[in-house]
């Protein structure tokens, strides 16, 4: 099923894209980017350009061969499709190429604030956006008498409420599998409480404060609330709980949200009554727990300029409105013209609206996400204090850093 | 053998050794000895779709040089390896001066992450490995006194978890132990605590990591050992039979010294293997629980920055675990062969 449609999607994407305008390279264009519904379409976009071969290897492995992919002299891969967190990872090994002089000459019409600059040198050009909000079953608020939670202290209340009822006993759901699941949500609440992961303009890591402990003790309420088996369940396991019925409340990606909302999977009960709201706020606090994200495509610096030019602009029509059709409207939050929403994604623009951060773009942060996932989980079970738990994820990134030339 | 025959009969395999095995150890050796140039940070405008904000990135001209000069990066010696992450040497220093009992300096050291993992792989090397020794033999005696008839698929049987992929085969008791699954349901019944779950305790993750190690292993045992009974000595059976040794004494007094050298074998590679523990973690998303050497390993190179020299630290620890472990096993084998 899934196969068809995505076949489906392409072909709807290549008599669209021949129809929409032509597209003419004269040079090779390799992508490599992650494998999801979105990313086929731009890749299939690229691929109707003519003049030049455009091949694509998409997969979930792809941090783990992107740099290494890009890092020879001709690169294998001339574009990375990457996210806010892994475009440092490219940078870091200097490996993609700013687009300044691109941008100058064949993309004018590209919208500036889709333009990643760092230093002033264009390294991205983003083309969806994505968010963590909260999820939530209106028959069941309903049913208990409850307001839409705008806040994780409401959710609490509202968990009390639909486990005393006997709706579910474990009605609260998140991704806080141990490992990048865990420090994803940490993050998250760490910035609804306000807090700064390193000491102004350095990579020195300053989360053992009173926002971390909060951060951590607000997560440990939540999951009294959830499955047991909460650190074992990623977004994937975690979305099926609440299609299973029995998770009420959760935070969960915009990108995802589709997945909960459809037929498949769920009785009707279920699905038709999944509603994306906004993202929460924690302590009260303005800034939402929830971090925003964006997908962009890069170009890859050691390639020849012809290849450089024939991939921007393969990757530029691969992101134009050639590619919107019915089938890929819904599939993310397009930063393209003529994209028109569906309620699925009002998580996310109501996430951009309430000024939500966006995740961290640091050099050094990925190391501390790393460090976060770790060494958080042993609070959760219960195995040391809070306090003791973030000064281990701290000495854990401090001795990766050093590693790695960020600190002496 | 000659010494000259000697030498080119044994050439192809040294030369692929020295390529295969000797050159990558020795890289990952130079590896663990050298960390990343210093990066110089500079603060920057950064603007994405969602406005603009000061950050951080790292001044690229600034280390092309020193990265062209040095590819390797900056020795460091052994600094990898006392680090937090790894050896910890420090910390262990203050945690026995701070300490005030054993119990409490355990806990504090099971808090490190690679004694943690070293506690894990040891604990589970030292369960797994008899336990699959002795399980195999049972299975091998049971399977060699069933009927001719029936013994084909039996033994295609008491194959079959070797043969599943170890993390499918992980997956399928994996989800069998969820709360909602068939075990993990019938635990809670027996336990009588409907709120019991595997996946979230401690030492239930463990007992269950240790449960499918043996079952994915003990195949392997039985495999060998019941090769081995067929080479048993009929003669010498019989004449214990003879003697009046029942069933037990046939197999105490000859069946076990015959299959003894055969032991050893397994022995050295399930301590072998055991010690690389790694894709049940993974397929049991147990890291909260429990983490391996492998595991630490596969940990540094996935995420969004990659720690070569930790991983690399990480790895010669493995080797020199693995030796440490073998050493017994080689130094008999050793001597055994010294006597002849």
């Amino acid at each position: 099923m899934f196969l068809k449609r995505v076949a489906l999607a392409s072909a709807l994407a290549i008599t669209a894209g021949t129809a929409y305008a032509g597209c003419e390279i004269s040079g090779n264009v390799s992508i490599v980017g992650n494998e999801f519904p979105a990313i086929h379409t731009v890749a299939n976009g690229a691929g109707t350009c003519n003049g030049g071969e455009v091949k694509a290897n998409l997969t979930a492995d792809h941090q783990k061969i992107n740099v290494d992919g890009m890092s020879g002299n001709p690169a294998e891969y001339t574009s990375a499709i990457i996210a806010n967190s892994s475009l440092v990872a490219l940078m870091n090994e200097d490996v993609v190429r700013p687009l300044n002089d691109l941008v100058a000459e064949y993309g004018q019409d590209i919208p500036r604030n889709q333009l990643i600059t760092i230093d002033g040198n264009i390294m991205a050009v983003a083309f969806m956006a994505n968010a963590q909000t909260l999820a939530y079953r209106k028959d069941v608020l309903a049913e208990i008498g409850v307001d839409v939670p705008s806040t994780y202290e409401e959710v609490l209340e509202a968990a009390e409420k639909i486990r005393a009822a006997g709706i579910s006993k474990y009605p609260v759901g998140g991704a806080y599998a141990a490992g990048w699941n865990l420090a994803q949500e940490f993050t998250n609440m760490y910035i609804g409480h306000s807090g700064e992961f390193y000491k102004p303009g350095t990579a020195e890591v300053s989360i053992n404060n009173a926002q971390g402990v909060a951060a951590l003790n607000m997560m440990k309420a939540l999951t009294e609330y959830m499955n047991p088996d909460f650190l074992t369940h990623d977004s994937n396991a975690t979305g099926a709980e609440m299609e299973a019925g029995n998770v009420i409340l959760m935070n969960m990606w915009g990108s995802r949200m589709g997945n909960l909302m459809d037929a498949e999977g769920a009785e009707e009960q279920v699905y038709s009554n999944i509603t994306v709201g906004a993202p929460l706020t924690v302590g009260g606090g303005s800034t939402p727990a929830s971090t925003l994200w964006w997908d962009g495509w890069t170009v890859a610096k050691n390639v020849s300029d012809e290849d450089a030019v024939a991939t921007f602009l393969a990757m530029k029509h691969g992101t134009s409105p050639a590619i919107l059709n019915d089938e890929t409207m819904g599939q993310a939050v397009w930063m393209i013209e003529g994209y028109t929403p569906a309620p699925v994604n009002d998580g996310v623009f109501a996430a951009i609206a309430a000024g939500t951060t966006s995740y961290p773009m640091l050099p050094y942060h990925g190391l501390l996400h790393t460090a976060l996932g770790n060494n958080l989980a042993d609070f959760l079970l219960g195995k040391e204090s809070a306090e003791q738990a973030l000064a281990d994820a701290e000495a854990a990134y401090t001795a990766a850093a050093k590693e790695k030339g960020f600190l002496n | 053998m000659k010494h000259k025959p000697f030498f080119w009969f044994v050439l192809p395999s040294a030369l692929a050794m020295l390529l295969f095995i000797f050159f990558p150890i020795v890289s990952v050796l130079v590896q663990s000895v050298h960390v990343d140039h210093e990066q110089v940070i500079k603060t920057v405008e950064t603007c994405d779709l969602f406005g603009c904000k000061e950050s951080t990135t790292v001044d690229q001209g600034a280390t092309a040089a020193l990265r062209a000069e040095r590819p390797l990066g900056q020795f460091a010696g052994l600094t990898t390896y006392a680090d937090i992450n790894h050896l910890a040497i420090n910390k262990v220093g203050e945690n026995w001066q701070q300490s005030n009992s054993w119990r409490e300096f355990g806990s504090q050291m099971l808090n490190l992450p690679f004694y943690k993992a070293i506690g894990f792989t040891l604990t589970f090397t030292f369960i797994v490995t008899p336990l699959v020794i002795i399980f195999g033999f049972i299975i091998a005696v049971a399977v060699n006194a069933a009927v001719q008839k029936i013994r084909g698929p039996l033994i295609f049987f008491s194959l079959l978890p070797m043969m599943i992929t170890p993390l499918v085969g992980a997956l399928i008791l994996f989800w069998m132990v969820d709360a909602r699954g068939i075990i993990g349901a019938t635990l809670q019944y027996l336990a009588g605590d409907p709120d019991l779950s595997v996946k979230a305790s401690t030492p239930l993750t463990w007992i269950m990591l240790m449960v499918y190690g043996v079952w994915h292993a003990a195949p392997f045992a039985f495999i060998v050992y019941y090769a081995g009974l067929q080479s048993v000595n009929q003669d010498t059976l019989e004449a214990a039979r003879v003697d009046g040794a029942n069933r037990w004494l046939q197999i105490r007094h000859v069946i076990i010294p015959h299959l003894l050298p055969l032991t050893t074998f397994i022995a050295l590679m399930q301590l072998m293997d055991n010690f690389r523990v790694f894709e049940p973690i993974v397929s049991f998303s147990a890291e909260a629980h429990a983490t391996s050497l492998s595991w630490a390993i596969f940990n540094d190179l996935g995420g969004e920055t990659r720690q070569l020299s930790s991983a690399a630290a990480t790895s010669v620890l493995t080797i020199i675990g693995v030796a440490i472990l073998l050493s017994p096993v080689l130094v008999r084998t050793w001597r055994e062969f010294d006597r002849k």
